[in-house]
């Protein structure tokens, strides 16, 4: 821990399961539900135990209800204890769960609840792009034609030109996430796919077909944060936030330098020997946080020291793009780790074992905070009870990393999780 | 006009004798477009016109009127800028503005088949990020002139820009040098 800090646990989640459109429920109901269940199933917590709260959520254009967040910590019967909201795009639900750390580890809080949510089923899926398009320079990209995966897809064709990084590369993402959402009951899309299904699929922006991009969903999800203190009087299987890392980046691409590799520990520089980086081809902030997040967890070696990672796959491309921030593999060998088979249940470092964004479902402020409890359960060893099968449960997982990501890289969030019993 | 002055009945002097008047707000003719009953859905309408100032980039987007392509460059550090900035990223200088050549390579590319609602009619467009002799940023812009998806990293493009201005950042594109 950072001098000054207290050691933070997590100790309870729920999820909402994500749908393309909820009308039967609002935000606040969504979140009650997630809420519920994080209660459930820590039943020596009562609500007077909770010290205040963060709320996640992104678009003040979907919710189209400023202090959405208020109506939340009201409906939920929190009022008048603190709370706050956190906005920071696609990682918002990261930020969010760093945000409830910050609370414990300060010890402003002794138990602190994250919940978030997204409605974006309230606009059709073309102004719903509009309104996510809107995260990039309105003055000279949006105009342009503003549009994410777009964006993305330059990203990754530079990644293709720099790398040789292939489509069908990008398309086993699809196939590995989709395939281990079939036994996840939360997931949207679940489903059993080739390569060629991926490719043949109607094409979005050249090289990214439907199914290298994740969908839109309504859906709320929930986590509670603790002192070790209150942690021992929640429950037997407490979980520790070891590291914790932020990163940043411009948020034109076209302002990205071409300059030097951030190093993890087990890299060096003449294994980068030309590369400028980031380019348009890597996310400088994704490898700022893990970073940061590894030296506070002391991992020196990624690949052999996580047992899983749940990461933003908001598109195929970007999965791969993000093996290689996390240091999971060199900068250029992505495409190669997923074919291997290397981030598959069974391989070297299962990554998104739940199905990820792309088949789960990307309701943005829920979605960092969906990643931290599949990882909680992972660790607690308690995917059997939450998904009433055990299939996706990592045997032995010890140590997880979530990592959360907001349009084109512009904040990155990299959490290291770890069993505390 | 909503009849909110009537007195309400009784609020009379005593012993005065009136009929009652009942208070209703008029109806109007209005209707609420109705996707679904139970749960209750209804088209909700909301838009708005922003009085939006280009600011320290104002620059820029008149120059585009007047067939220029400006970026700006550090007087402190000397990094360019193909995107013009006011204030330099790497040392904090105030920049300085400085035309762009006519001429640059495609450094990546996509064409978008979908699009977000303001530009689904325009698809398929292909994007590009522009990269200059001498500038160390790059330039987002469409391309025209190639066939969808077949566009290519390092092909020689240039500025053109339409004749007549509406002052957006697509009042500059490029084609096939």
């Amino acid at each position: 821990m950072p001098k000054g800090f207290r050691d933070v646990y997590f100790v309870s989640g729920g999820i909402t399961r994500f749908k393309k459109a909820q009308p039967d429920k609002d935000f606040r109901y969504m979140v009650k539900e997630a809420f519920d269940y994080a209660m459930a199933d820590v039943p020596n917590l009562t609500v007077d135990r909770i010290d205040g709260s963060v709320a996640s959520y992104f678009s003040d254009h979907f919710t189209r209800q400023l202090m959405a967040g208020i109506m939340v910590q009201d409906y939920l019967g929190l009022c008048p204890k603190p709370g706050r909201r956190i906005e920071s795009g696609g990682a918002t639900g990261g930020m969010c769960f760093q945000s409830a750390w910050e609370a414990v580890a300060s010890g402003r809080m002794d138990v602190c609840v994250a919940f978030g949510f997204e409605t974006m089923s309230r606009v059709n899926t073309w102004k719903g792009n509009e309104f996510i398009a809107l995260a990039s320079d309105t003055n000279f990209d949006y105009p342009v034609g503003g549009f994410y995966t777009g964006y993305y897809a330059m990203m990754v064709r530079r990644h293709m030109h720099e790398f040789g990084t292939t489509v069908e590369q990008m398309a086993r993402v699809s196939v590995k996430n989709h395939g281990n959402a079939l036994h996840n009951p939360y997931s949207q899309y679940p489903m059993k796919l080739t390569v060629e299904d991926v490719r043949r699929s109607e094409m979005v922006s050249d090289p990214l077909t439907r199914l290298d991009v994740c969908v839109m969903s309504d859906g709320a999800a929930c986590c509670v944060l603790a002192s070790e203190e209150m942690a021992a009087k929640l429950t037997d299987r407490p979980v520790k936030v070891t590291g914790v890392g932020t990163g940043t980046d411009t948020m034109r691409l076209a302002d990205r330098p071409h300059g030097d590799v951030i190093l993890l520990p087990h890299e060096r520089p003449e294994d980068y020997k030309g590369l400028k980086y980031p380019g348009v081809h890597s996310f400088r902030g994704g490898r700022m946080a893990a970073k940061t997040a590894y030296e506070m967890a002391g991992v020196t070696n990624p690949l052999e020291e996580v047992d899983f990672v749940e990461l933003h796959d908001a598109f195929t491309s970007s999965e791969i793009q993000t093996y290689e921030d996390l240091g999971l593999c060199r900068y250029g060998e992505g495409g190669p780790f997923v074919e291997a088979g290397h981030a598959d249940i069974g391989g070297k470092v299962p990554v998104n074992p739940s199905g990820g964004l792309l088949a789960c479902g990307h309701p943005v402020g829920a979605t960092g905070l969906m990643q931290a409890v599949f990882a909680l359960w992972q660790l607690q060893g308690t995917i059997g009870k939450h998904f009433g099968n055990d299939r996706l449960q990592i045997p032995r997982a010890r140590r997880g990393l979530i990592h959360s990501h907001a349009g084109t890289g512009t904040y990155i969030t990299v959490s290291v999780l770890e069993r505390g019993f | 006009m909503t009849d909110m002055t009537e007195k309400p009945a009784g609020a009379g002097g005593a012993g005065e004798v009136k009929e009652a008047k009942k208070i209703r707000l008029p109806e109007t003719e209005e209707g609420t477009v109705v996707f679904n009953i139970d749960p209750l859905i209804v088209k909700d309408h909301y838009e708005i016109d922003y009085i939006h100032s280009y600011a320290q980039d104002s620059p820029f987007f008149i120059g585009l009127a007047s067939g220029k392509l400006l970026g700006s460059k550090c007087p402190e550090c000397g990094y360019a800028y193909a995107t013009p900035r006011g204030h330099c990223m790497v040392c904090g200088a105030k920049t300085e503005w400085v035309e762009l050549p006519k001429e640059g390579r495609i450094h990546t590319w996509t064409t978008c088949y979908f699009g977000s609602e303001a530009f689904l009619k325009e698809t398929p467009f292909t994007l590009i990020l522009v990269e200059f002799d001498g500038f160390d940023t790059l330039f987002l812009a469409r391309l025209v002139g190639v066939e969808p998806s077949q566009a290519q990293i390092g092909t020689r493009v240039k500025a053109q820009f339409l004749r007549n201005s509406k002052f957006k950042p697509t009042d500059v594109y490029f084609v096939p040098a």
